[in-house]
C-alpha cells in the first residue's frame, strides 16, 4: 500500500541519526542483513507459524500496515488470523484482551503510539488487572500491543510522541522497547510468548534506517534483562530504543575528551533490570538517563530515584537526565525539543566535572 | 459499489434547469458576478432520509452565486494543488492531507450558515479554514510553519483554527473532535443565540466509539449539533465497506435523524445544511452524510492508487466533479463564456502564487515560542538545560 512510503521519506532527512547496531559486538551472528521493520515482520511470521492460536490485527494490518511490518502475513496465514480492524483503538484492545483471555496470542497493532490513548483505559484498567482482580482465574497474558513510537524528524504533534512512561506506572503490564533489528526480533518473540500482557514500542525512526544481520531462525531475547552495550568507567548512560544511537555518538565524542562512558540498553522498562544499572553505577559513580519523552515524570525519573536510593553513597554527582522538553512534541522546533547528541555530551561533561 | 451507482444516477441528472424562461443573455462574467436574478435548479439527485423529512430538491440560485461558487471552489482546488507541490519541494513538513474533490462540502456548508455557527473538523482542514474566511497567506504561512500562519506556525497542516469565525479546527486524533462539537453546541444552546455547530468527521472516524457517545449526548440533551460525515469512501487505504457493517452513515444515529446528500453538488450541500440547521435548532441533532471523494491520496505519502482503481478516480472526475458541475450550469444558463471561466482560473492561480511568495517572506517563529502556550504565561513551563540551571537548547 502506498502509505508505506511515508516514513522512507521522513527518515532520510535527519542527518545526525545513525542507525544503532549490535552486530559489531556479536560475532557469532549469521543471517541476512535486515532492517527493523523486516525483523519485526520475520518475528510475526515465526509467531504465527509456531503457534496456530496466534492472531495479528489492527488498522490496515491486512495490507501490511503503514510501516510494512505485517507485509505478506495475511497471504501466508489467511485473513482469519491476520486481519484489518475498523478505526477504533479502544475496540481493538478490548477485543484483543477477550481473545487473549480465551487462551490465544493476540498481537494487536496500534498504528502510531500517539493513537494508543483512546485504548488507554482498556490497557490500564482491563488488561493490567485482569489476573489480579480475578484471583488468577482469568488473564490476558497472550496479549501483545505493538505500536511505533518516537520522533522521525518532522512528524509533528501526533506522529512523534513517546508515551512509554504512562504504561510504566501500571503494574500488571510489561513495557519493552528494542534498539535494533536483531533486538526487535528476539524481544518481540519473547513478548508474544510471555504470559503477561506487554506493550511493545517500536522506534519508527529506525524501521528502515537500522540494518544489521539477524539470524533467520526462531530465537528469543530475555525480558527484564538490560544489556551493557558499551563498557566504560567514568559514567553510566541508560536509555532505550532509538535514543541509544544518539547516546552512543555522545559516548564516542566524550571518549575524545578522555571520558569513558558505559552505555546500557534497558530493553524492558517494567519490570526493569535494576541490578545491571546498579552494578554499573557502583562502578562509575555517575548516572545519566536519556529519553525522548518529556523529562518531567518520564521513566528516567524512576530510574534516577531508585539509583539514588540504592547507590547514594557511591554517587559522585547528581543523576543527570537529558530528555525531551516539557512541551508538547513540536512541529517546528523538533531539534530544540530533542535530547540531541550535543545536549548529552554537555551533560556528560557537567556530570563528570561536577 | 455505492460510488458507481451514484455516479451514473447523478450523470443523468447533472443539469436540469427547471426554468427555461430565464435565458437572459449575459456576456460578461463580471456583470454576472453582481447579478442576483433568480435561477431555479434541481439538485443532482434526491436526498435520502432517515427518520426525518427530506428537503426539496428544487433550489434557487443566481448568476452571482454560481460565479462565486465557481471561483471559491477553483481557488480551493488550486490552493491544494499548490500545497502538493510545496510539500514535494519540502517546504511543507509534517503530515499534510488535501481536500481537492471535496470542495463542495466546505462551500455549500458556508453558503447555508453564518460565522456565528461553529465548525469543527479533523486534520483535512485547509479548505474549511478558507471557507470560514481565512486567507491564502495564513494558509500557506501555516503550512510552511511561519509566524504569519493561522496558528502562528505552531500547528501546521493539521491544526488550522480561526476563532473569530467560529472555526474550532483542526484535530489530529480521528473522531476526537465530534464530542467536542457537542460541547460547543451545548454552549450555543445555553446562550440562546440560535446558532449551531457542524462537527465534521470521516467515514473511517464514524467507527470510533466516541461518535456514538457524541450522538447519545447530543440527542439526550437536544443539542443543536449537526454531525457531518464526509464520506469520501476511504479511511486511509481502507474502503468503507471493509470497516463498517453498515456504510449508511446517515442511519448510524438510530434515534438521531439523518440525511444522505450528494456531497459533490454544492447546491445539495447548501440545501441540506440549511435544512439541518433549522432542524437542529428545533429538534436537536441530525447527521448529514456527504457522499464525496478525495482525489489525492490520504496524505502526501500515499499516492492513492493502490487501493482504488484509476478508473474509479477518473470516473468521479468526469461525472461528479463539483467544479465541473458549476461550469456546466454556468454555460447552460449563459452566465459566462468558457474563456471567462478560464480567466477566473488564471486569476486564482495568480492569487495562490502571490500568497505563496508572500508566505515565504514570513519569518519562522522565534525559538522561544517552543515554550509558549503550553500553559498560561506565568503559570507554566520551566525547562532546564543539561547544566540544570539555564534555560537553553542547543541545535544538533
Ligand atoms: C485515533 C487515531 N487512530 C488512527 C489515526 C491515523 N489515521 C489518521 S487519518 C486515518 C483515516 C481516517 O479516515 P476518515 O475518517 O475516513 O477521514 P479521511 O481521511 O478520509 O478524511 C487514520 C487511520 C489517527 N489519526 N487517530
Ligand atoms: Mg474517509
Amino acid at each position: 500500500m502506498g502509505i508505506r512510503r511515508r516514513f522512507g521519506r521522513l527518515i532520510t532527512n535527519w542527518v545526525d541519526r545513525k542507525p544503532f547496531s549490535t552486530s559489531s559486538a556479536i560475532v557469532e551472528q549469521t543471517g541476512k542483513p535486515l532492517n527493523l521493520y523486516s525483523a519485526i515482520n520475520q518475528a510475526l511470521h515465526i509467531a504465527l507459524e509456531t503457534d496456530p492460536r496466534t492472531y495479528v490485527f489492527g488498522e490496515d494490518v491486512g495490507f501490511g500496515g503503514v510501516f510494512r511490518c505485517t507485509t505478506g502475513l495475511a497471504d501466508r496465514f489467511g485473513k482469519k488470523r491476520v486481519f484489518n480492524t475498523p478505526l477504533c483503538e479502544q475496540g481493538i484492545l478490548g477485543f484483543g484482551i477477550g481473545l487473549a483471555a480465551m487462551g490465544n496470542r493476540a498481537v494487536a497493532e496500534i498504528q502510531f503510539a500517539d493513537y494508543i490513548f483512546p485504548a488507554f483505559d482498556q490497557i490500564v484498567n482491563e488488561a493490567a488487572k485482569f489476573r489480579y482482580r480475578s484471583g488468577n482465574q482469568f488473564n490476558c497474558g497472550g496479549l501483545t500491543i505493538r505500536a511505533p513510537y518516537g520522533a522521525v524528524g518532522h512528524g509533528g504533534h501526533y506522529h512523534s510522541q513517546s508515551p512509554e512512561a504512562f504504561f510504566c506506572h501500571v503494574p500488571g503490564i510489561k513495557v519493552v522497547i528494542p534498539r535494533s533489528p536483531r533486538q526487535a526480533k528476539g524481544l518481540l518473540l519473547s513478548c508474544i510468548r510471555d504470559p503477561n500482557p506487554v506493550v511493545f514500542f517500536e522506534p519508527k525512526w529506525l524501521y528502515r534506517l537500522s540494518v544489521e544481520e539477524v539470524a533467520e531462525h526462531d530465537f528469543m531475547l530475555p525480558l527484564s534483562e538490560a544489556e551493557v552495550i558499551r563498557e566504560g568507567n567514568d559514567i553510566t548512560l541508560v536509555g532505550w530504543g532509538a535514543q541509544l544511537s544518539i547516546m552512543e555518538q555522545a559516548c564516542l565524542e566524550a571518549e575524545k575528551d578522555g571520558i569513558s562512558c558505559e552505555l546500557i540498553d534497558l530493553r524492558t522498562l517494567i519490570p526493569w533490570d535494576k541490578d545491571t544499572v546498579e552494578a554499573s553505577v557502583r562502578k562509575t559513580g555517575r548516572l545519566l538517563i536519556s529519553h525522548e519523552a518529556p523529562v518531567t515524570g518520564g521513566f528516567g525519573a524512576e530510574i534516577s530515584a531508585s539509583i539514588v536510593e540504592s547507590c547514594f553513597l557511591k554517587l559522585e554527582a547528581p543523576v543527570s537526565r537529558v530528555c525531551g522538553l516539557d512541551t508538547p512534541f513540536p512541529l517546528v522546533f523538533e531539534p530544540f525539543y530533542m535530547p540531541t547528541k550535543n545536549k548529552i555530551l554537555d551533560a556528560i561533561k557537567a556530570t563528570v566535572n561536577y | 459499489m455505492a460510488l458507481s451507482r451514484l455516479s451514473s444516477a447523478s450523470g443523468s441528472n447533472l443539469l436540469k434547469p427547471l426554468t427555461s424562461a430565464l435565458s437572459l443573455r449575459r456576456s460578461i462574467s463580471s456583470a454576472a458576478a453582481d447579478d442576483n436574478t433568480t435561477i431555479t435548479i434541481e439538485t443532482s439527485i434526491p436526498f435520502t432520509s432517515h427518520v426525518c423529512d427530506v428537503p426539496s430538491r428544487t433550489v434557487e440560485t443566481s448568476p452571482k452565486e454560481l460565479m462565486k461558487f465557481f471561483r471559491d471552489m477553483a481557488l480551493m482546488r488550486r490552493m491544494e494543488i499548490a500545497a502538493d507541490s510545496l510539500y514535494k519541494a519540502k517546504l511543507i513538513r509534517g503530515f499534510c492531507h488535501l481536500y481537492d474533490g471535496q470542495e463542495a462540502v466546505a462551500i455549500g456548508m458556508e453558503a447555508a450558515i453564518t460565522k456565528k455557527d461553529c465548525i469543527i473538523t479533523a486534520y483535512r482542514d485547509h479548505c474549511t479554514f478558507l471557507g470560514r474566511g481565512g486567507t491564502l497567506l495564513q494558509v500557506f504561512s501555516e503550512l510552511m510553519g511561519r509566524q504569519g500562519g493561522c496558528s502562528k506556525g505552531k500547528g501546521g497542516s493539521m491544526h488550522f483554527y480561526k476563532k473569530d469565525a467560529g472555526f474550532y479546527g483542526g484535530h489530529g486524533i480521528v473522531g476526537a473532535q465530534v464530542p467536542l462539537g457537542c460541547g460547543l453546541a451545548f454552549g450555543q444552546k445555553y446562550s440562546k443565540d440560535e446558532t449551531v455547530t457542524f462537527a465534521l468527521y470521516g467515514d473511517g472516524a464514524a467507527n470510533q466509539g466516541q461518535l456514538f457517545e457524541a450522538l447519545n449526548i447530543s440527542a439526550l440533551w437536544d443539542l443543536p449539533a449537526i454531525l457531518v460525515c464526509e464520506n469520501n469512501h476511504y479511511g486511509m487505504g481502507t474502503a468503507e465497506w471493509r470497516a463498517a457493517k453498515s456504510p449508511a452513515y446517515y442511519k448510524r444515529g438510530d434515534y438521531v435523524p439523518g440525511l444522505k446528500v450528494d456531497g459533490m453538488d454544492v447546491f445539495a450541500v447548501k440545501q441540506a445544511c440549511k435544512f439541518a440547521k433549522e432542524h437542529a435548532l428545533k429538534n436537536g441533532p441530525i447527521i448529514l452524510e456527504m457522499d464525496t471523494y478525495r482525489y489525492h491520496g490520504h496524505s502526501m505519502s500515499d499516492p492513492g492508487s493502490t487501493y482504488r482503481t484509476r478508473d474509479e478516480i477518473s470516473g468521479v472526475r468526469q461525472e461528479r466533479d463539483p467544479i465541473e458541475r458549476i461550469r456546466k450550469l454556468v454555460f447552460a444558463h449563459d452566465i459566462a463564456t468558457e474563456k471567462e471561466l478560464k480567466d477566473i482560473e488564471k486569476e486564482v492561480r495568480k492569487e495562490v502564487d502571490e500568497a505563496i511568495a508572500q508566505a515565504k517572506e514570513s519569518p519562522m517563529p522565534e525559538p522561544s515560542e517552543l515554550f509558549t502556550n503550553v500553559y498560561v504565561k506565568g503559570y507554566g513551563v520551566e525547562s532546564f538545560g543539561p547544566d540544570r540551571k539555564e534555560v537553553r537548547a542547543v541545535l544538533p
